[in-house]
């Protein structure tokens, strides 16, 4: 059994000319926490587009506990494991937060697709989703669309929706961007409560979240890995200062 | 700050999980569609005809609304899988199996058929090349529809139908009274069958595939077969639809599988509600009668007034009938709620 | 043998003459649609609607009134330009970004609205149109007799398609269109008018649809279902050529007006099925189109 649950091998993706990422080799460990820093347009969210199977690699491989999962398609990376989340909300609008959730916790359960009896009998399903909703704070706008919570809320949310699919690994893309920094805090909570066995890789700007959460930090740039290693390193490394932190230094 | 209206909000987690988990329950309300046509039955009996008209365009538009209102999926082309019911009802009681039952499930089969084949082909594309190949699907079953003469009756109709009793006992009267009763029940089925699916596990992944197909994929969910499913259960639907109306004026025209049969049909569900069940109950109702007052006023000018309606429910009025209904219903109780 | 070559070679170029007209009808009236599509992502399915307008123009005043071919032209392409203003602003604007479904449907209401006035003000009569005198009659030209209008109609086509070419990529105007159908929200970032863009845009497309609608009056008769009956062929041409370009449309339709003739002429009994057919496969195999941006 592989120590490593996500690993990256050459990962490799242009557009013709443009290269936006470069030969990329990543590890993720069992129980990690793991952070992906860099400046803007460095390829970070490009990279889980490409590890969750949202986009197509150029070359080099890609392997979930071990296994090579390079050519499959998202859903069925889903359904080993690999769940991520969406810098920009991706909720069902118009659905109630309890939906959203039940709605992955079905997909999960393989009852999605059942046409013969009526939603509401999976009960199983539903108390799951109202359990991961009270975890979470947010069982108060259980019935209420997405649509009406505030922006922090929704965050939350996004992320209940991937936590419903029981993720081995858990991609959280800038999961506090956009959050009102009164609302964050809700949001540190829960990603330091998650389970330990999940392997976690989490994309920053915020810094101070970033050493706060991670064990280990990865710096892209321009869609190659810089240097990668504990924070306290990285925070040491004088080439991340340049490109990145740039004057202010953090101990 | 996040005030739900008082009464929204249950206060027990056993409440909401209630409220959630009994959606799908039958709610009195529901009976008046039923009721309506069955009075109809009693108050109009020279609009019988009519009537069976609207019942099976119902159907029509409730096919519709399963891949519009529940899967997002905009199709100009519905009418290819009417005009195959029709046709194939048309063809058999016009070439001497007139039995109606077997009839409409023949339809229903064939219909099915070409929904399988065509949505395998044409649903992975999104936007305006889906609405393009679904246009181009049902424009080249009219052209064949048109050439195929000896089978179709080409631009003249299908003539020489000739429709055996239901059951061999209830025979198609002059009055439509059969015709009535048998659209009023082959529809009760129909809708059992969407009601059913638009409140199942299936039924709630194509909202969530309406809502956000992106997400859809990233929640593990297997969009293209889902919609497929969907797409070919509302090609039967419709193809049932198309066989009820060949059946009971006895008659196939080229019109089954216009470009008009399928755009008007997404008239009349956006004049009812969109994706919320009983539009097709409200519209297409409204939408015939209104149609036929106004074709002995004034038929050429119907389409005028029609379209002046249309562009100012799209900009004023979106959501329809039901749209309004509860829009109404949120203010009523946002009032009620500030009074006290 | 030398016979049959012959006449094979007639009905070729025959075919591929008139196909030619056809085409450059077909693109005057869907080149505007293509980049309005492109640039909004807005389904206008009552884009004929310009091309009609202006045929009505043109014909009335020439038959009615007796102006002049040229003046006509011009004010049928005034009436595409105002018409669509009008309209942009008042109702199309309203849905950008908007549901495709209300779309689709505001735009057909449109279409009925206009097959209703256009019965209203004419009848259901198509408008004949006799090509001016300096511009009728056959031209002989390699011991071969080419109708002098369809011809000029060519000649309009690819005058046009360069001019609108070099607009795209010339000038300042051609250059925030492009960015803005590469991406609207860039565009609007490094401080684009997008929405006036669009605007004039729009209005450029309606008058050419205009153009198109009256100078093709001969090949796409003007009458009251205009609209309805072209829909299919415009939509074609814009989706198989790929939306926000102008090279694609011209390529389509080319493409759709001589297999279109050449369909017709030597298997007519099909009609348009092998179009249609066509298309479908067209579509399947590059779904944004032939020069579509993925």
């Amino acid at each position: 059994m592989s120590a490593l649950d996500l690993e990256t091998q050459g990962l490799h993706k242009n557009f013709g000319a443009l290269i936006v990422a470069s030969n990329i080799d990543f590890r993720l460990e069992h129980g990690a926490r793991h952070a992906l820093i860099g400046p803007n347009g460095a390829g970070k969210t490009t990279f889980v587009n490409l590890v969750t199977g949202a986009l197509r690699p150029s070359a080099g491989r890609i392997l979930l506990g071990g296994q090579d999962i390079t050519h499959q398609p998202q859903a069925a990376r889903v359904k080993r494991g690999l769940v991520r989340t969406y810098q920009i909300n991706a909720l069902f609008r118009r659905l109630s937060v309890l939906e959203n959730v039940t709605l992955a916790i079905s997909e999960r359960d393989g009852i999605a697709g059942n046409f013969f009896r009526p939603a509401g009998h999976y009960r199983a399903a539903i108390a799951e989703a109202y359990a991961l909703l009270e975890s979470l704070g947010l069982a108060d706008e259980a019935l209420r669309p997405v649509n009406e919570l505030a922006y922090g809320r929704q965050r939350l949310t996004e992320i209940a929706v991937s936590l419903g699919l029981k993720p081995k690994v858990l991609l959280l893309d800038e999961p506090a961007a956009g959050v009102p920094s009164g609302e964050t805090g809700a949001i540190i909570d829960m990603i330091e409560r998650l389970p330990a066995d999940i392997a976690l890789l989490i994309i920053e700007h915020d810094m101070d979240l970033v050493f706060r959460l991670a064990k280990r930090i990865t710096v892209l740039v321009q869609g190659s890995v810089l240097v990668e290693g504990p924070p306290k390193e990285i925070a040491a490394n004088e080439q991340v200062r340049q490109v990145y932190l740039g004057e202010r230094a953090h101990t | 700050m996040m005030e739900t209206p008082a009464k929204e909000t249950p206060s027990k987690p056993g409440d909401v999980l209630d409220a959630f988990a009994r959606r799908h329950r039958f709610r009195a309300l529901e009976v008046l569609p039923w009721l309506v046509a069955a009075a109809s039955y009693f108050i109009f009996p020279d609009y019988l005809a009519l009537g069976a008209q609207i019942l099976a365009t119902i159907v029509f538009a409730l096919s519709v609304d399963l891949i519009l209102g529940y899967a997002g999926i905009v199709t100009l082309g519905h009418a290819a899988f009417f005009g195959a019911g029709a046709y194939t009802a048309g063809i058999l009681a016009a070439n001497g199996w007139g039995e109606p039952i077997s009839g409409l499930l023949a339809a229903a089969a064939v219909a099915a058929v070409l929904g399988v084949a065509t949505g395998a082909i044409i649903l992975r594309t999104t936007g305006l090349t889906l609405l393009m190949q679904t246009l181009v699907i049902a424009t080249m079953l009219l052209e064949l529809a048109n050439k195929a003469g000896q089978w179709t009756g080409g631009a003249d109709g299908l003539q020489g139908m000739q429709v055996w009793p239901i059951f061999g006992a209830f025979r198609f009267d002059l009055f439509g009274k059969t015709a009535f009763l048998y659209c009023f029940a082959v529809l009760l089925i129909c809708w059992l069958i969407v009601r059913a699916i638009a409140y199942s596990p299936f039924g709630r992944s194509l909202t969530g595939i309406r809502d956000n197909v992106k997400r859809m994929h990233a929640i593990g969910s297997p969009v293209n077969r889902r919609l497929l499913i969907a797409y070919t259960i509302s090609a039967s639907l419709a193809g049932i639809s198309g066989a009820l109306i060949a059946q009971t004026t006895q008659f196939v025209g080229l019109g089954v599988l216009s470009l008009e049969r399928s755009g008007t049909v997404l008239i009349m569900l956006i004049i009812g509600g969109v994706g919320q069940l009983y539009g097709a109950f409200i519209g297409v109702p409204l939408y015939m009668i209104a149609q036929d007052r106004f074709a002995t006023i004034d038929p050429v000018y119907w389409y005028f007034w029609i379209g002046l309606f249309m562009i100012f429910m799209v900009v004023f009025a979106r959501g329809g009938v039901l749209g309004a209904i509860e829009r109404v219903k949120l203010w009523y109780r946002a009032s009620i709620g500030a009074r006290k | 043998m030398d016979v049959s070559l012959d006449n094979f070679l007639s009905s070729a170029i025959s075919i591929a003459f008139h196909g030619l007209a056809q085409a450059m009808v077909l693109y005057l009236i869907s080149v505007g649609l293509s980049i309005t599509m492109g640039l909004m992502g807005f389904v206008n399915l009552a884009h004929g609607a310009f091309a009609m307008a202006g045929g009505y123009a043109m014909t009335t005043l020439m038959n009615r009134y007796d102006v002049p071919f040229v003046f006509a032209v011009a004010a049928a392409v005034a009436v595409g330009v105002i018409i669509g203003l009008v309209l942009e602003r008042l109702l199309y604007r309203r849905l950008y970004g908007g549901d495709e479904l209300d779309q689709v449907l505001m735009t057909i209401g449109l279409i009925f609205v206009t097959v209703g006035a256009a019965t209203y003000f004419w009848g259901p009569v198509a408008q004949p149109m006799r090509p001016p005198a300096a511009l009728s009659g056959q031209l002989e030209f390699a011991s071969r007799q080419f109708p002098v209008y369809r011809t000029f109609l060519i000649c309009c086509g690819a005058v046009l398609v360069t001019a609108l070419w070099l607009g795209l990529e010339r000038t300042r105007f051609g250059a925030q269109v492009r960015a803005a159908v590469d991406n609207n929200r860039m565009a609007q970032a490094i401080g684009i008018n997008t929405s006036q863009l669009f605007a004039i845009t729009f209005t450029l497309g309606s008058g050419l649809a205009a153009l198109g609608g009256a100078l093709g009056a001969d090949l796409l008769a003007i009458k009251t279902d205009y609209a309805l009956e072209n829909l299919v062929y415009f939509l074609i041409v814009v989706a198989v050529g790929g939306l926000g370009s102008i090279r694609g449309p011209f390529v389509a339709a080319v493409l759709v007006g001589t297999a279109d003739t050449a369909f017709k002429y030597t298997a007519p009994e099909f009609g348009a099925f092998f179009i249609y057919a066509l298309t479908m496969v067209l579509l399947l195999w590059r779904p944004n189109g032939l020069f579509g941006r993925a």
